[in-house]
């Protein structure tokens, strides 16, 4: 059996310092867990239960309390996803501009299924909601960024210039 | 004549230096003149209804805050921006964030607020460093928090924080996105208590719109009766409409309330790609009504002509479709985007949509019946004025109304014969779920 390799969780003094400070703008401390969530997954590339626990500690909460908002919003990934996370969004206007078309291009170029890695950790798909980009669909997310007005062509060319980065 | 409030043709607008080159933060001195009263009294004479949604009257729900000054009061601005088909809200962050600015300080000025927080989608990653960096700008010019006291010479000062959601289309929704700034899951709230009397940690709370409150700034500069002399009287003002689907120049555009749809379509966002006919309009993002291509002739943009056509302005989020459109799989999607964001608290909502969106994949698959179709009408009834949070009403509106005004492309989906290419016939028949006589074969 592969056992996953737990990671101590820790924040930095700097992390800890910036975590303060977004504390003093509301009412009660808890109100950062997004941030805290945020930067979680930003250092370790997703939320584990070390994650949780970690958060729960720092702001004084249950894990439980944080296991919840962790699993409500669609942004924190409790798996590990690729080093490039492709979420192309497949609602109405995108879908009226060929996403689907697109989306079924990306699974046989990287040859895996939406919601899935690459074995080489490169690339995860996922099907997106409304991005808010309906006026430039179809559109994809690439980790932060979007790419929107795409086309096949264009999207085989992004495929290579992040393989090659 | 073209008016533009929000969408200004200024290079650089959303530069503070150019900003305050045109009169900014000039407003929110002449607010600060005036009594918190005098404010909201204009704001009511404009006629501004929320660009939310909803279309309430900004006036009268600022006046429902308690006038109490010893009380911590808080005033949210709705970024979240996740309604499919509306994509406006960030172009006021990228091309007119001290404008927003300049009407939070006013709007806050005239509830009495000393926070107040931009709640922006977390997906909007570039959107929300463009809004901090205008942000940045605007405390270090000394026009937001305690340095206004010295700026403006008035005691009112307030703080501005941006709040980052993370990924859930229902914090839109008002009180989810308190629960959410209180750091809890995205759960709308039971109503009444409204949230100004019960709103942020409980304390006196408005929630409003990003292009509601950019607004504000240009009714203090040129008054109330100006506003309300724009567009359409019940409804007045510009709106950003967004255009997208089969056009072929999609875009925002900035035009007054009662704009003609055809106007918007043909004129603004260029026509329909190959001269193709309209089949199908969602007029305000997907929650709202669709209409049917022959109901577009002579309707104008604004809440009341919509409604009389039986929809609703919504977001201002136009999708078109051209007549080569698979209505089905449009009705699919947008329910399987309700059922994917239903926050789960209430049956109806998060059972009926999930139901839906199996009867409609069920359609799409060529296996569905005529009874399928008044069974969606009968669940979508069952879901709208049944739950908590407006989120019912918005799955339920596309199916029944796309079903009710296209009824013949939906019977002739459900009604087509069911053809099965196979080549063990018997073997195949006995597995089949299909009723035997449903079943034509195809000889050749
Ligand atoms: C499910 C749901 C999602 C919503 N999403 C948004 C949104 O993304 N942005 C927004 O401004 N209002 C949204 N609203 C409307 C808000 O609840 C609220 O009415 C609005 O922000 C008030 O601002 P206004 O009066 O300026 O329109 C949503 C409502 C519901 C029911
Ligand atoms: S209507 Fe749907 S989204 Fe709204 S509170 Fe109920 S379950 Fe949640
Ligand atoms: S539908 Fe894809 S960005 Fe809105």
């Amino acid at each position: 059996m592969k056992m996953e390799k737990i990671v101590e969780v820790q924040f930095s003094e700097q992390e800890l310092q910036t975590i303060e400070k977004l504390k003093s703008r509301y009412l009660k401390p808890d109100s950062v867990i997004l941030e805290v969530l945020y930067l979680l997954q930003e250092k370790y590339g997703y939320i584990t239960r070390e994650g949780m626990k970690y958060a729960a500690d720092l702001l004084g909460i249950s894990e439980e309390h944080v296991l919840g908002v962790v699993t409500f919003y669609t942004m924190f990934n409790t798996k590990p996803v690729g080093k490039y996370h492709l979420q192309v969004c497949t609602n109405v206007s995108c879908m009226l501009k060929g996403a689907y078309e697109l989306l079924k291009k990306l699974e046989s170029e990287l040859n895996i299924k939406k919601g899935e890695t690459t074995s080489d950790g490169l690339f995860t798909i996922s099907e997106v909601e409304c991005l808010g980009s309906c006026g430039t669909a179809p559109v994809i997310q690439v980790n932060q960024d979007y790419y929107e007005n795409l086309n096949e062509e264009k999207l085989l060319q992004l495929i290579n210039e992040l393989r090659n980065k | 004549m073209s008016i533009k409030i929000l969408l200004k043709d200024i290079p650089d607008y959303h530069k503070i230096e150019i900003y305050r080159q045109h009169g900014g933060y000039e407003n929110i001195r002449k607010a600060l003149q005036k009594t918190p009263e005098e404010i909201i009294e204009e704001v009511k004479k404009s006629g501004l209804r929320g660009r939310g949604g909803a279309c309430f009257p900004t006036g009268l729900k600022w006046s429902f805050m308690p006038k109490d000054k010893n009380i911590p009061k808080f005033l949210c601005v709705n970024g979240d921006e996740s309604e499919p088909g509306s994509f406006k809200d960030r172009q006021i962050f990228e091309f007119n964030p001290h404008q927003l600015i300049e009407g939070i300080l006013i709007s806050a000025y005239a509830i009495g607020a000393q926070t107040s927080y931009i709640y922006i989608r977390g997906e909007y990653a570039k959107w929300i460093r463009l809004m901090q960096k205008a942000l940045d700008d605007a405390y270090e010019a000394g026009f937001v928090g305690e340095k206004m006291k010295e700026t403006f010479g008035t005691d009112f000062y307030t703080n501005i924080y941006i709040h980052r959601g993370a990924g859930a289309y229902i914090c839109g929704e008002e009180s989810a996105l308190m629960n959410s700034i209180e750091g809890k899951r995205g759960y709308p709230r039971v109503k009444p208590p409204f949230p100004a009397q019960y709103g942020l940690w409980g304390y006196p709370t408005t929630i409003n719109n990003v292009e509601t409150i950019a607004n504000i700034p240009a009714i203090i500069q040129n008054g109330g009766e100006w506003f309300a002399s724009i567009g359409e009287p019940k409804h007045p003002g510009t709106l950003l409409f967004g255009v997208s689907g089969h056009v072929n120049k999609p875009g925002v555009y900035e035009l007054p309330t009662g704009t003609l749809l055809t106007d918007i379509i043909y004129k603004y966002a260029g026509g329909v790609p190959g001269n193709k006919k309209i089949k199908c309009v969602i007029p305000g993002g997907t929650s709202m009504p669709p209409i049917r291509g022959d109901q577009i002739e002579g309707l104008k943009m604004d809440a009341e002509s919509l409604k009389q056509v039986g929809s609703a302005i919504g977001t201002g989020g136009i999708i078109v479709m051209d007549e080569d459109t698979d209505l089905v799989k449009v009705l699919a999607r947008i329910t399987k985007f309700y059922w994917h964001e239903s926050c789960g608290q209430c049956t109806p909502c998060r059972e009926g949509t999930g139901w839906m969106l199996k009867i409609l994949n069920r359609i799409l698959d060529g296996r569905g019946t005529s009874k399928d179709l008044d069974l969606l009408i009968d669940v979508a009834n069952n879901i709208e004025g049944h739950t908590i949070c407006a989120l019912g009403d918005a799955a339920a509106w596309p199916v029944k109304y796309m079903i009710e005004r296209f009824r013949d492309e939906f019977e002739a989906r459900v009604n087509r014969s069911i053809k099965i290419e196979i080549p063990n016939k018997v073997h195949s028949m006995r597995r089949t779920q299909v009723p035997l006589k449903e079943i034509k074969i195809n000889k050749d």
